[in-house]
C-alpha cells in the first residue's frame, strides 16, 4: 500500500491556515471572522495529527495536543459568539468595525 | 505512476476541505459560509480517518460539526437582518489580507517542501486510543493541563452566559 507523503498533509494544513487567516483579516461580519479562526485551528490540528502519525505514532503527545486545541477552540468560540450577541443587543450590529464607542 | 486508494481518498478529502474553506471566506452570505464550514469540518474528519486517528475524527464530528457549527448557525439566526444587502462582505483591506495570506502560504509551502521529513514511521499501535486516555490522566503526563482545561471550559461557560444574558 502506497502511503500519502507527509508533505501533502502539511500543505493541506498550511493552505487551510492561510485561507482562515484571509477570512480573519478580510471579513467584516464578526461571525465570519470567528469562522476564519476555526479554519485556522483546523489547519493546525491537521498538522499536529499528521506529525503524530508520520513521526511519533508510539507517543500520545500529538493527539493529546490536538485534543487541547479542541478544548481551547470551543472556549474561544463560545465567548466570541457571546460577545457578538452582546454587541448585537447593545449596538444592533455584528460588524466589529462599526463599534467605535472608545474612539476619541 | 501508481496511485493507491488512500491517495485518491486523500485528494478527494483535501480538495473538499480546501474548496469549502475558500467558499467560507469568500461567500458574502454568512449562512452559506456556515454550511460550507460544516462541509470543511466533515472532510477534515475524513483526513483524520486516513491518518488512523479515529478518536480524533469522532471528536471532530462531535465538537466541530455538532457543537461549534450549531452554535454559529444559532448565532447567525439570532442576529439576522443586521447586515444590509448592499454592504460588501469584506473590508477595504481585503487585497492586503489576500497578499499576506498568499505570502504566508508560499513561505510555509517553501519550508515544508524544502525540509527532508525522512521516512514515515511504523504502524500505529493497536491500542493508540488507550494510550491517549492513559496519557491524559497520567500524573507524569497531561493530568495538570487536563484539569486546567476543565477550569477553562467552566470559566468560558460562565463568561458566555454572563456576557450574552438579557439585561
Amino acid at each position: 500500500m502506497i502511503m500519502v507523503p507527509l508533505t501533502w498533509y502539511l500543505i493541506i494544513g498550511a493552505v487551510l491556515f492561510c485561507v482562515g487567516l484571509y477570512g480573519v483579516l478580510a471579513r467584516r461580519n464578526g461571525i465570519a471572522i470567528l469562522m476564519g479562526i476555526e479554519l485556522m485551528l483546523n489547519g493546525v490540528n491537521v498538522n499536529l495529527v499528521a506529525f503524530w502519525r508520520y513521526l511519533e505514532p508510539e507517543a500520545a503527545t500529538g493527539q493529546t495536543f490536538a485534543l487541547f486545541v479542541y478544548a481551547v477552540a470551543v472556549a474561544e468560540t463560545v465567548v466570541g459568539l457571546a460577545l457578538i450577541v452582546a454587541l448585537w443587543r447593545t449596538h444592533d450590529t455584528v460588524v466589529p468595525e462599526d463599534t467605535d464607542l472608545l474612539k476619541g | 505512476m501508481q496511485i493507491s486508494l488512500q491517495q485518491i481518498l486523500f485528494i478527494v478529502f483535501g480538495a473538499i476541505t480546501l474548496g469549502a474553506a475558500l467558499l467560507v471566506v469568500t461567500r458574502r452570505n454568512v449562512f452559506h459560509a456556515a454550511v460550507f464550514l460544516i462541509l470543511s469540518f466533515f472532510s477534515v474528519a475524513g483526513l483524520y480517518v486516513l491518518l488512523e486517528a479515529p478518536f480524533l475524527a469522532a471528536v471532530q464530528l462531535f465538537i466541530y460539526v455538532g457543537g461549534i457549527a450549531t452554535l454559529i448557525i444559532l448565532t447567525i439566526v439570532r442576529t439576522r437582518q443586521t447586515m444590509h444587502p448592499h454592504v460588501p462582505g469584506t473590508n477595504r483591506q481585503w487585497w492586503a489580507a489576500a497578499l499576506v495570506a498568499v505570502a504566508l502560504c508560499a513561505m510555509l509551502g517553501w519550508v515544508v517542501l524544502d525540509h527532508d521529513w525522512g521516512a514515515a514511521a511504523g504502524p500505529v499501535p493497536k491500542n493508540s486510543i488507550a494510550l491517549l486516555g492513559a496519557a491524559l490522566v497520567n500524573p507524569e503526563g497531561f493530568v495538570l493541563p487536563l484539569g486546567i482545561t476543565s477550569v477553562l471550559l467552566l470559566v468560558a461557560l460562565i463568561g458566555a452566559v454572563t456576557i450574552a444574558r438579557e439585561r
